[in-house]
């Protein structure tokens, strides 16, 4: 097999002393009710988003809390902010809040702010 | 030349005073787009000045929005600025007759009676000194009512008044002087020299028994002098920028100068009106259900004005526009918030690019549902059904789920992103031929209203069903339920619909009146306009506002938006419905066979 | 003279704890607040984990009842209550007012609302029913059918309808819903061989002695399919059949399922009854609006006021074995009061000694 030097599958498995926790730690700084997820899945079921792509709202913030966070800047776009995934929300998370306050971790990211 | 060393503090902080809000009245103007100088030229030589100027004395000198809403704070406004103003022109009036000169120094009808004590010299002399004692004296009731105010706010009927910054205690404190000290100046003169009226007359007597007035008057005269000195110079800097500044925002208003969605020298100057009366933080919810003191305009205004606004005070806001409604110098508080809001938003473009191609069908009118609608199904169950036994031809565009109208990124600052599903939807509109277009949500309602530029028109499906009732296309039976009605802030405040959806309740149950209704109306706790609030806050807010609604224990508690309805229904005992389930449920049965539904008729193709 | 202790609610936790109560000598008064003994398990046909009838339970709670020779007053209702030298003198509807060592509270609850839980469609969509509904025609022997008679090709469960939901303001799990749903399952495949049924769940307690080989059973033997995600909404498809919205997070992929027949696992509520007599008797209320016992290990059976305690589902959800335990721990307790034992000071003592 020829080595490229670098692996271009994915990961085989969550490195979760490597992975990046900072907008993880941003977040629940900033909205505390992001602690509370308990993945059921309600808001990936309603979301406006994800009834037309490839949008899974509880799964992306299971990535934020494990440090998988490379395709989180992406994905976050394509939310419309809508609100009903905050309705759903059998755990009163503050999801509006949550994407705004990862977007603002990604843009402090890159700014070297944190 | 008459003078004295005295009259140096008055003089020297008003030239200061004159020369900071000319140099920053100028650097607004300047600042102006083209057209809107033009525009503020043209109103220089029109009507419109005329119209600015009884504006400008209605609202600053009487101060007629205050007293609409809480009186004895409008009676506090009033006497403290439409009394020092009339000081200043009958005290101008009076040196202009006496000296003869058509200009005198700033200093001296200010103080007159230090400088003339020959009162048989003076024209119109008794008229004059009790006029001007008068004046003085009602100028005093309001001094003492602030002073009152600030330790005692209840008495207004107000729960909170306003924190100070280092700018304001010294304005404030100076200003609490201003009016003591020139009662004692020329009380103390009166008792040496008899120029008082029945006011510093009698006071000068009583003190002149007991003090030795002709040695300490000097004295009062430079006390007085200074705290003039001192508010003029800390005016600028403090919340008493907001007395020049309303009489700009009046005229620039009057000359057709209008809001935009950006923060721009409309704004700055909306900023500066602010007189951070307090009333905003009265109205708020988030304080009189949640005792959050920090984010209400009067707060918020400020920290724009000395560029601290932090993100947490920006978002913390439900955009209710409860504020705006009673903000007596009229400042589209929602507006400059949102704007704000811009300086933290991240705002991509081409977000977007994953929305299927459109599928339109043609119809008469369009029904979009709104994405909370598909939450509370009952709402776009009834609207279909009435639709179906209407007999309209609609397209239901959103019945697979919604593109959303891009209202709640707007009001969060992301408008590049908005525009995005703001192109989608309309293009979609736009292809099916539809002359109306119904929506359940009244958030919903302001952006395809406002935004979307149609062409074709927007309604709330209160009027809508109003229209339909009124054109026969549906008959409703006669209910004896007393029903409460609950304005939506997007509807009411947001976009003036009060009247329709009474009128609908009206023509077949009993409208029950409530205290919160109409402009007065409260928010739900659901707005999508604060980012910030727990769900926990949400809940006391909705539970505050269910209590309020009920407490003649209606048979329904009956609003018109999605959003209101499912705040409410965890919170009340009353059954709370939508205006369109109301209409559905009371849709009379009488020609049964005749409605096709929809479904059927798909069914059958 | 024998004491005399009176016992509000005869539902399962009234009646067992009256006939111990009476078995330990005391002379026992039974308020019910409709003409029938029994409470909510008269409506439930089979219960879990065992299948047995719940009309057995009744037999076994009703002769109970009747060895101990316990005055049961039927459609009573509270009006008033005063507290007399050591006890209480109660005035009912009717006029007829007892006095009372004792008081024994035992409520219960109530079942959620689910048409407050308006995006699941119950009271909208005809198809859409709860755990109650479903029972009932268990109970009458009818067929399970949907709307329009036909006989359903699937059939869903949603879990945790009005539990684990900030949203209503229901924050507890209701404990039973879960095994209740697979107990139903196993049921609908027993009538409906031909039918599917799908479980919609968060998390699946099966915390309960043979639950866990019930839910095994319910997929071994039944067939049943287990969906791990919460429902956002339901809507109704052309044919009338409902469409619900999940994602099923297992494959962390959000799915639609058209169901013909959608049955609601509605949880427990404190019930009407346990808030009003709470009020009349100035009772203490948890944070989940139940009533609050003094101590969640040691006095799970005492209220805030001296000679009033609490037994069943008036504390918060419970099966009915939990609910017969509790009726028994609960005679005893009383039993302890009335001999003299300082019961509301035991546990303060025993704090003391372990900080000394």
């Amino acid at each position: 097999m020829i080595e490229f030097g670098y692996n271009i599958a994915k990961d085989r498995q969550i490195d979760f002393d490597k992975n990046d926790k900072r907008i993880s730690t941003y977040v629940r700084e900033n909205e505390p009710s992001f602690k509370t997820c308990i993945s059921c899945g309600t808001c990936t079921a309603t979301c406006s988003a994800a009834n037309f792509t490839d949008f899974n709202f509880r799964k992306l913030q299971l990535m934020v809390r494990r440090g998988e966070t490379l395709e989180v800047k992406e994905e976050i776009k394509k939310c419309m902010l809508c609100g009903k995934c905050y309705l759903a929300c059998p755990r009163g998370v503050n999801t509006r809040n949550v994407i705004i306050q990862i977007n603002q971790a990604i843009e402090k990211i890159e700014n070297h702010d944190i | 030349m008459i003078f004295d060393p005295f009259v140096l503090p008055f003089t020297i902080g008003l030239l200061i005073l004159f020369f900071i809000v000319f140099y920053k009245f100028g650097g607004w103007i300047r600042k102006f787009s083209s057209e809107d100088k033009s525009n503020l030229k043209k109103a220089l030589f029109s009507k419109n000045l005329f119209v600015a100027c009884k504006e400008i004395f209605y609202e600053s000198l009487l101060h007629r929005k205050i007293f609409r809403v809480n009186p004895k704070l409008g009676y506090m406004h009033m006497s403290l600025a439409f009394g020092w103003f009339l000081l200043i022109v009958v005290g101008n009036i009076e040196t202009r007759i006496h000296s003869g000169r058509e200009i005198n120094g700033p200093f001296y009808p200010i103080f007159f009676k230090f400088f003339e004590h020959n009162r048989s010299t003076i024209p119109f002399s008794n008229f004059f000194v009790f006029l001007m004692d008068l004046l003085l004296l009602f100028v005093m009731t309001g001094v003492v009512l602030a002073i009152f105010k600030r330790f005692y706010s209840k008495f207004f009927g107000m729960k909170s008044t306003t924190k100070l910054k280092i700018g304001d205690k010294f304005a404030l404190y100076s200003l609490w002087f201003i009016f003591p000290l020139r009662y004692l100046a020329e009380s103390l003169s009166s008792a040496v020299y008899n120029t008082g009226g029945f006011f510093t007359g009698t006071t000068g007597d009583i003190l002149g028994s007991f003090l030795p007035a002709a040695d300490i008057y000097y004295y009062f005269w430079w006390a007085y002098s200074l705290a003039l000195g001192v508010f003029f110079v800390s005016l600028p800097f403090s919340r008493y920028m907001h007395i020049p500044t309303e009489v700009v925002l009046i005229f620039i208003r009057n000359a057709g100068v209008v809001a935009s969605k950006q923060y721009n020298t409309l704004s700055e100057i909306e900023v500066n009106a602010c007189p951070r009366c307090g009333i905003c933080i009265d109205k708020c919810q988030l304080n009189t259900s949640l005792d959050n003191k920090k984010i209400q305009p009067a707060y918020f205004l400020r920290d724009v004005r000395f560029n601290q606004v932090k993100e947490e005070i920006a978002t913390d806001c439900m955009l209710c526009g409860r504020c705006e409604e009673y903000c007596p110098v009229g400042i589209k508080l929602n507006n400059i918030r949102v704007a704000k809001r811009k300086d933290f938003a991240v705002d991509y473009i081409d977000n977007y690019k994953y929305l299927p191609p459109d599928e339109v069908a043609k119809a008469d009118v369009i029904y979009f549902a709104g994405c909370m609608t598909h939450l509370t199904p009952s709402i776009k169950h009834s609207m279909t059904k009435i639709l179906d036994t209407a007999k309209v031809s609609y397209w239901f565009m959103d019945e697979d789920g919604s593109v959303c109208c891009g209202r709640p990124l707007m009001m969060n600052g992301k408008d590049k992103m908005a525009a995005e599903l703001i192109e989608n939807n309309k293009r979609k509109i736009l292809a099916s031929g539809a002359k109306i277009f119904v929506t359940s949500c009244p958030i919903c309602l302001k952006v395809f209203g406002e935004e979307y530029n149609l062409g074709i028109r927007v309604m709330h499906h209160s009027q809508y069903l109003l229209q339909l009732v009124k054109e026969n296309k549906l008959k409703l039976n006669l209910t004896d339920n007393n029903i409460v009605y609950h304005d939506p802030c997007e509807l009411g405040r947001g976009a003036g619909i009060y009247e329709e959806p009474r009128e609908l309740i009206k023509r077949f149950n009993n409208l029950v009146s409530n205290e919160f209704e109409k402009e007065n109306a409260l928010c739900c706790g659901g707005s999508l306009g604060n980012t910030k609030m727990s769900h926990d806050q949400r809940n006391i807010i909705a539970k505050d506002v269910v209590l309020q609604l009920t407490s003649d224990n209606p048979d329904i508690l009956a609003t018109a938006c999605p959003l209101c309805k499912k705040s409410f229904t965890y919170k009340s005992s009353v059954k709370v419905m939508d205006i369109a389930e109301i209409v559905a449920n009371s849709i009379s049965q009488t020609e049964p066979e005749k409605i096709i539904s929809r479904k059927e008729a798909l069914m059958n193709a | 003279m024998n004491k005399k202790v009176v016992v509000i609610g005869g539902g399962i936790a009234g009646m067992e704890s009256s006939a111990h109560l009476a078995a330990l000598g005391y002379e026992v008064t039974l308020l019910e607040k409709t003409d029938k003994l029994g409470g909510h398990l008269l409506n439930w046909e089979k219960l879990f984990p065992t299948m047995r009838m719940g009309k057995e339970v009744v037999t076994f709670l009703n002769e109970g009842v009747e060895k101990g020779k316990v005055n049961v007053i039927y459609n009573a209702e509270i009006l008033n209550t005063k507290e007399i030298m050591n006890g209480f003198s109660i005035t009912l509807n009717n006029n007829i007012v007892l006095e009372s060592d004792a008081i024994l509270v035992t409520t219960g609850y109530d079942l959620f609302d689910a048409s407050k839980k308006e995006e699941y469609g119950f009271g909208i969509y005809d198809n859409v029913i709860t755990s109650a509904e479903l029972e009932e025609k268990f109970m009458k022997g009818e067929k399970i059918t949907t709307s329009d008679g036909k006989i359903p090709k699937r059939i869903g469960f949603v879990h945790c309808v009005g539990s684990r939901d900030e949203k209503v303001g229901n924050t507890y799990c209701s404990k039973v819903c879960c095994v209740t749903a697979v107990k139903q399952s196993i049921e609908i495949k027993e009538h409906l061989p031909e039918t599917d049924v799908y479980c919609f769940y968060m998390d699946l307690r099966m915390y309960g002695m043979h639950f866990e080989a019930l839910y095994r059973e319910s997929q071994e033997k039944w067939g049943v399919n287990f969906v791990r995600g919460r429902l956002s909404e339901a809507c109704e498809n052309m044919d009338g059949s409902i469409l619900v919205k999940v994602e099923d997070t297992l494959a962390g992929k959000p799915m639609k399922m058209s169901v013909d027949l959608l049955v609601l696992m509605v949880g427990f509520e404190p019930s009407l009854g346990t808030k009003k007599v709470g009020k009349i008797l100035n009772l203490q209320f948890g944070v989940n609006r139940f009533f609050k016992t003094q101590d969640q290990h040691t006095l799970t059976n005492v209220s805030n006021v001296k000679g009033i305690f609490f037994a069943g589902s008036c504390t918060g959800p419970k099966t009915i074995t939990n609910t017969i335990t509790d009726a028994r721990a609960a005679a005893s307790t009383i039993a302890n009061y009335l001999s003299g034992h300082d019961i509301h000071n035991r546990i303060m003592t025993s704090d003391i000694k372990a900080t000394v």
